[in-house]
């Protein structure tokens, strides 16, 4: 079978249910969990979800651009997952907690 | 040249007020004068262009910019030198030089030296704007620049708090005035569709405008005037304006912003000569003044106020003239008053200054020996304010008087009265001031001493001004080739942009010879009134009573006619109930409740929202997300 | 409705993980079925036909990020932490939340979705397509992209960095400071 086959038995609605169901996972996350280093990993999952709705858009579209937005956004994750993770360990330093409950003095 | 004679006195305005603090007291005096003496300088030399150009040359006109151009609205930054400001222009330099020389010495002790040169370049400069503006909008400028330089000087030793007042009093006086003087300028405006004083007046020659119209404008000039010149009922501010230092007031009470309102009305001729009710008013209220200043000035016994209300009566006498349509004969008042009251205030400076700063005239007494410079000079003007023949006085008074006479009868006696009275007080205060014995307990005679030459010259100059100063204009029987040179200057019709300064031509003022006569028998009558004056303060040493213990008519002259407290009942007292009233109720009460429950109430809800702005991220998250689904809901639907 | 096998059992190993992830109480846990998660969209992709960035996501992700969170994991020593769990009033808001906005996005892509235009071309996933459009039209991005990693490397040295205790006064200074 050719490789495009995949295309006339499946709609791009499909990809775009299953990344929102991914996003909605990760953001879900985020919300309900407290320790910030799976914070930092939802936001991860989320932002796969979005990397996959691209590549599908792009794949289907037969527009190379989307995927090389996918590859920005790797960059980006990257880039912030190490300054994150740094930041939380900095964090940990201090307060001995990686609970983000804990910082909360920025209010009025 | 004409801008030299306007920039100077704002230069030495802008670096004494700027770096006078810094500079020594020494240089700031001078550097004052020497900038008021260059504009001097220069309105002499076009003053002499102008008397030696041909016909309808000599007059010079600067069009600076334009300073509005709305629609049809265009007021320029003009000023135009023609025959009536260069006389107004000299008077103001001229003696504007005389006395910053004079208080050189006089304010050299002051702290705030720098200030008050700086002060008086300012009013130099906004008194010149108002006299060299070519246009009404620029007179305005001045005429509200020369205000609020008033405010400033009268106020000038600002830490007495009744000084203030006077200041205050003086500045509010002046903005009633200013109010019809505005709507006066409106009326030209509608009317005549400009405010360059050639176009209006030019407009008026061809009669262009209705009788109706020219007696409202000129009724309502004549209300700023008498701000300005202390005409009833306006006139409670000068005597009080007295508190500035005594330069200030030989200046600008005396000598020239008071006479803006006889200018205002002699530049506008063309507008009075059309609305000869407005004259009759203006020549009933300059009585009515000269009159009733003159009789507060018999019972006053401060040296400064006897002098401020002999001004103030005198102006009355120069209305009286502009009301008969004499205006050759009120500018040459203008010009001869000047001289002597400047020369009669600067004495009482030298007085006051020679006596510690007293100006009671019942604590001084036999100055004559001590100050024999200033005894002369001030005996030159009270001689020459009374009316001494061959003094200006007299010339100027004359000429008024044979205006009146040949117009109505009654206000002839009455002012002729007012005159008399006049001789009276003047020489009261002179007599009690340099001759009898001298009465003050405070500081011993011997330390009475005759000022210094910086101030004794100022005052030579102006007696010799004072004596001399007829010759502006000398009557017609004094010879064909030197008399009526004023009248001549302001009638003369040259052609060219600026002549003549007097639209319609002035009537002459003929009288009979048995009217001659009269005037002539009037001469007996005043020695008479000397002699009284002479045998009360002279010869019997008589001493005024202080003002508690008048009684009867003096008891009501001591107190003003009790005008000032009239004024408090009808309007002061009424409107400070009025504004109580609302302060309390209005104010207090329902303002600053509603709106101190307007603040308390969004303190409150802010302190509700502000539990949303808890520090915790996740709390912000989800207000993000609902932030997030409700952009979408939105998008949407 | 027909779907294709692989596709069907990839979704759902993709959910099934990404809630494990997420509902985990041990964070090493989470990690791994994190990677795990990572591993089944990299399958999508190769599903999708782009090939390169199957293998990069396995890289990037699975390979150097995961492995920061673990190395992170581990210098803290956070695998037997116990999260304090949140209160039943979070869970239903965080579900509602997250409920709300899966229902919002997907009634966007009801709306906005159907616009696509089905054109699919062979070969724009491998590696010699995307060079050609990465070195060519997003060259300066891309060279900005090494910036952005050379300032986040900074920044990550530096705030990783122990502090240095400051140091004592010597006693000149105290004298004259």
């Amino acid at each position: 079978m050719s490789s495009l086959t995949i295309f006339n038995q499946l709609e791009i609605s499909h990809y775009i249910y299953l990344s929102t169901v991914l996003f909605s996972i990760g953001l879900f996350g985020v919300l309900f969990r407290r320790n910030a280093i799976i914070l930092l990993m939802c936001i991860e999952l989320m932002l796969n979800a979005v990397n996959l709705l691209f590549v599908a858009f792009s794949s289907y579209m037969g527009d190379s651009d989307g995927q090389i937005f996918v590859f920005f956004i790797m960059v980006v994750a990257a880039a912030e997952a190490a300054v994150g993770l740094a930041i939380l360990v900095l964090v940990y330093r201090n307060t001995r907690k990686t609970d983000v409950s804990v910082l909360d003095n920025l209010k009025g | 040249m004409l801008e030299w004679i306007i920039v100077l006195p704002l230069l030495g305005f802008l670096i004494n007020g700027l770096f006078g603090s810094i500079f020594p007291k020494s240089i700031v005096g001078w550097l004052g004068t020497a900038f008021v003496f260059g504009s001097f300088v220069a309105t002499c030399f076009l003053f002499r262009d102008l008397l030696t150009s041909l016909p309808g040359e000599g007059s010079v006109y600067l069009r600076v910019f334009t300073f509005l151009n709305v629609g049809n609205f265009h007021v320029d930054i003009a000023f135009q030198f023609d025959r009536l400001s260069a006389i107004m222009a000299l008077i103001i330099t001229g003696i504007g030089t005389l006395i910053h020389l004079y208080s050189i010495s006089y304010m050299a002790d002051d702290a705030g030296l720098y200030k008050f040169f700086s002060f008086l370049n300012l009013f130099i400069f906004n008194m010149l704007v108002l006299v060299l503006g070519s246009n009404f909008m620029m007179m305005f400028f001045g005429w509200e620049g020369v205000g609020l330089c008033s405010y400033l000087l009268i106020g000038f030793w600002y830490k007495n708090v009744s000084f203030g007042k006077a200041a205050r009093k003086a500045f509010i006086m002046n903005r009633i005035g200013d109010l019809g003087l505005l709507m006066g300028l409106f009326l030209i405006y509608q009317n005549f569709g400009s405010f360059e004083y050639t176009e209006v007046f030019a407009k008026v020659g061809r009669l262009e405008v209705g009788t109706e119209i020219c007696t409202a404008i000129a009724l309502l000039l004549f209300i700023g005037a008498m701000g300005k010149s202390a005409q009833i009922p306006l006139f409670t501010w000068l005597p009080d304006a007295m508190a500035g230092p005594t330069p200030v007031s030989a200046l600008i009470h005396a000598a020239t912003m008071v006479t803006a309102g006889i200018y205002l009305v002699v530049r506008c001729e063309a507008i009075y000569a059309l609305a000869p009710f407005a004259r009759e008013v203006i020549m009933w209220i300059g009585l009515a003044t000269s009159l009733m200043a003159a009789l507060i000035g018999l019972k006053q016994n401060d040296i400064k106020k006897v002098l401020a209300y002999s001004t103030v009566s005198q102006l009355g006498f120069m209305f009286i003239a502009l009301g008969c349509g004499a205006y050759t004969a009120a500018l040459f008042h203008v010009i001869t008053h000047a001289f002597f009251k400047a020369l009669l205030f600067l004495g009482a400076g030298s007085v006051i200054h020679g006596m510690h700063h007293e100006q009671d005239i019942r604590q001084m007494g036999g100055l004559r020996k001590k100050m024999p410079i200033t005894y002369l000079t001030f005996l030159i003007g009270t001689l020459a304010i009374t009316g001494f023949p061959m003094l200006s006085g007299f010339f100027s008074k004359d000429e008024i008087f044979t205006a009146i006479l040949s117009h109505n009868r009654l206000v002839f006696i009455l002012g002729l009265l007012s005159a008399f009275i006049t001789v009276f007080y003047t020489f009261r205060m002179f007599f009690v001031t340099f001759h009898g014995t001298y009465r003050n307990h405070h500081h011993s005679f011997e330390k009475v001493h005759e000022s210094p030459l910086l101030m004794t010259l100022p005052l030579l100059i102006l007696a010799v001004l004072s004596v001399i100063g007829g010759a502006v204009n000398f009557p017609n029987y004094m010879g064909e080739g030197i008399s009526g040179g004023l009248h001549h200057l302001l009638s003369f019709d040259g052609g060219g942009r600026f002549s003549p300064i007097l639209i319609f031509p002035e009537q002459s003022f003929e009288i009979s010879h048995a009217q001659e006569w009269l005037l002539a028998a009037l001469t007996p009558l005043f020695l008479t009134i000397f002699v009284v004056v002479r045998n009360k303060y002279l010869v019997k040493a008589a001493v005024p009573e202080a003002d508690a213990d008048q009684v009867g008519l003096g008891k009501v002259l001591a107190n003003k006619f009790y005008v000032d407290e009239s004024y408090d009942r009808s309007f002061v007292e009424p409107i400070e109930l009025v504004s109580d009233t609302l302060t309390e109720y209005v104010d207090e009460k329902a303002f600053k409740s509603s709106f101190d429950g307007i603040g308390r109430a969004n303190q409150y809800f802010g302190s509700l929202l502000s539990r949303v702005q808890n520090g915790n991220i996740e709390y912000y998250l989800v207000y993000m997300v609902v932030g997030l689904c409700l952009l979408l809901a939105f998008n949407l639907f | 409705m027909n779907l294709p096998i692989p596709f069907l059992i990839l979704s759902f190993l993709t959910i099934l993980s990404a809630l494990y992830v997420v509902t985990s109480k041990s964070p090493v846990h989470s990690v791994l079925a994190l990677i795990f998660t990572f591993f089944t969209i990299s399958a999508h992709y190769v599903l999708l036909n782009a090939q390169f960035l199957a293998v990069v996501n396995l890289i990037v992700y699975a390979g150097a990020i995961m492995v920061l969170f673990l190395f992170v994991l581990m210098l803290l020593n956070l695998s037997k932490e116990i999260e304090p769990i949140k209160s039943n009033a979070w869970a239903i808001a965080a579900t509602i939340s997250a409920g709300s906005i899966l229902l919002m996005i997907t009634a966007a892509f009801q709306v906005f979705g159907e616009a696509v235009a089905k054109n699919p071309v062979e070969g724009i996933g491998l590696v010699k397509a995307l060079g050609n459009v990465l070195f060519t039209r997003f060259l300066v991005p891309f060279e900005l992209t090494g910036i952005l990693f050379l300032a986040a490397m900074v920044g990550a040295v530096l705030l990783g960095k122990r502090e240095k205790k400051p140091t004592e006064l010597s006693t000149n200074e105290t004298i004259n400071p």
